[in-house]
């Protein structure tokens, strides 16, 4: 058996790559959770099964999907290229495709729970005293709900680190490039480097529990409060 | 009665002929063959770590080596009867043109897919070639490492890569990869099929007639149709 060992880099991309997709998805996340608990509108239960699709669609099937839309003959694939000259499959840009998508459930359905315990009274009276939508927004409806969007947020985060399914049809496992802790692992197993998958091993479980253990303090404060 | 089932760890380059050669052992009255096919140092990985495999059909003979040394293999049932060749590929749309290793290295060619270089004998056969010939060092940044030279020949497929390192036997079962060259026996890294008995095997009596009929003029003629060398 190889040597116990933490391969840094590794770790180091993937919280980068993490971070940058819960980063792009925050506002679009966000917009969509205030969207299903503040409105009613035609289609909301068909968008609420959308959303929430990548929790409990395999992984892999995501990836492909994906993959169809991204690759080179895709739509999405042509037009970055046309577009941007660039390619999106294979790369670290597609690791945070892959990441924001298997995100978007657990960041959504967080956060609106935290927008729907709310009371929407609050921010009738903040309107009766002339605040304007965008103010009611800031200092009534997202302060109140901050604990439950922080969760939201770790939690997409958490979930985001350990993408594998996903990310390795449509990003690849390529060493220094797109290689992510579980890719990394999956590696290592296959070709024998216990010690780096052990090491990897110890790295996802800690922050994997940090993230459960914060944002479980951050929902409960809320609701005891 | 529980139904013999012979479970095979076999290349993932051997599939097609595997399961031809199979559909007519078992039309013989043979039992019936289950396979599992992956990189074959995934395979290797696997019986290490204990799975039932009765018969391990290795693209090198480093893998087979390594389970030897790990007294994984029953003495005297190992042979190697097969071999291969490399082939450069590209879409069959290409525009590409390609003719030697290194037009690969030219900026035609962002991305070439081949079987993971470290560990899986398709890849570690291209990376030997690469060097070899001195332009690993160009190719390197430009790799997208796969799970096995089946998973190569898809890439390149799909037209995610521009160009794929696969062995000539899959090439020629793609409708949608054209070859680019071919790299001749002779300049390539000495490619080796190593059959073998796993120790232990579950089914033992039936595997081994099995590793008998890999090697009887029916199979043999299999292999040399779907483009493999075989030795005498």
């Amino acid at each position: 058996m190889s040597e116990f060992a933490v391969d840094l880099p590794v770790v180091w991309f993937t919280l980068r790559v993490a971070a940058l997709a819960v980063l792009l998805l925050a506002p679009f996340g966000l917009a969509l959770a205030l969207l299903l608990a503040r409105r009613r509108f035609p289609g909301k239960a068909l968008l609420e099964t959308l959303v929430s699709l990548p929790l409990v669609l395999p992984p892999v099937a995501t990836g492909l999907l994906l993959l169809k839309f991204l690759g080179r003959r895709g739509p999405g694939g042509r037009a970055a290229r046309t577009l941007f000259g660039m390619d999106v499959v294979f790369t670290w840009k597609a690791v945070v495709v892959a990441m924001m998508v298997m995100s978007l459930p657990l960041l959504v359905r967080t956060a609106r729970v935290a927008f729907e315990e709310v009371n929407p009274r609050l921010e009738a009276v903040a309107r009766t005293l002339g605040a304007s939508e965008a103010r009611v927004l800031s200092t009534v409806t997202f302060p109140l709900a901050s604990r439950g969007i922080a969760a939201g947020l770790l939690l997409a985060f958490a979930r985001a680190l350990g993408e594998f399914g996903a990310t390795i049809l449509v990003a690849g496992n390529i060493p220094g490039r797109t290689t992510t802790i579980a890719t990394a692992i999956y590696n290592d197993v296959q070709t024998g480097l216990d010690g780096r998958a052990y090491g990897l091993l110890a790295v996802s479980a800690a922050l994997a529990f940090g993230a459960i253990f914060l944002s479980e303090v951050w929902l409960k404060r809320r609701t005891n409060a | 009665m529980k139904e013999i089932l012979v479970l095979v760890f076999a290349a993932a380059s051997l599939t097609d002929a595997l399961k031809e050669i199979a559909a007519s052992w078992e039309i013989a009255g043979g039992e019936r063959i289950v396979f599992n096919f992956a990189a074959s140092s995934l395979l290797a990985r696997q019986i290490r770590e204990g799975a039932p495999a009765d018969v391990f059909l290795s693209a090198d003979e480093a893998q087979m080596d390594g389970l030897e040394r790990a007294g994984l293999v029953v003495p005297g049932t190992r042979r190697s009867v097969l071999s291969n060749t490399l082939v450069a590929v590209v879409p069959k749309d290409s525009a590409l043109r390609i003719a030697s290793a290194r037009d690969l290295a030219g900026p035609g060619v962002e991305r070439l897919a081949l079987a993971e270089p470290t560990s899986v004998p398709a890849g570690v056969y291209s990376k030997k070639f690469f060097e070899r010939v001195g332009i690993w060092d160009a190719l390197a940044p430009k790799v997208v490492p796969t799970e096995n030279a089946r998973a190569t020949l898809a890439a390149v497929e799909s037209g995610n890569v521009d160009a794929g390192i696969v062995y000539r036997t899959d090439a020629a079962i793609s409708k949608h990869v054209r070859i680019a060259f071919e790299i001749p026996a002779a300049m390539g890294p000495a490619i080796s099929y190593p059959f073998a008995l796993v120790k232990g095997a579950p089914r033992e009596t039936e595997a081994r007639r099995f590793l008998a009929y890999l090697g009887s003029p029916a199979a043999r003629a299999v292999f040399v149709r779907y483009g493999f060398l075989v030795k005498d």
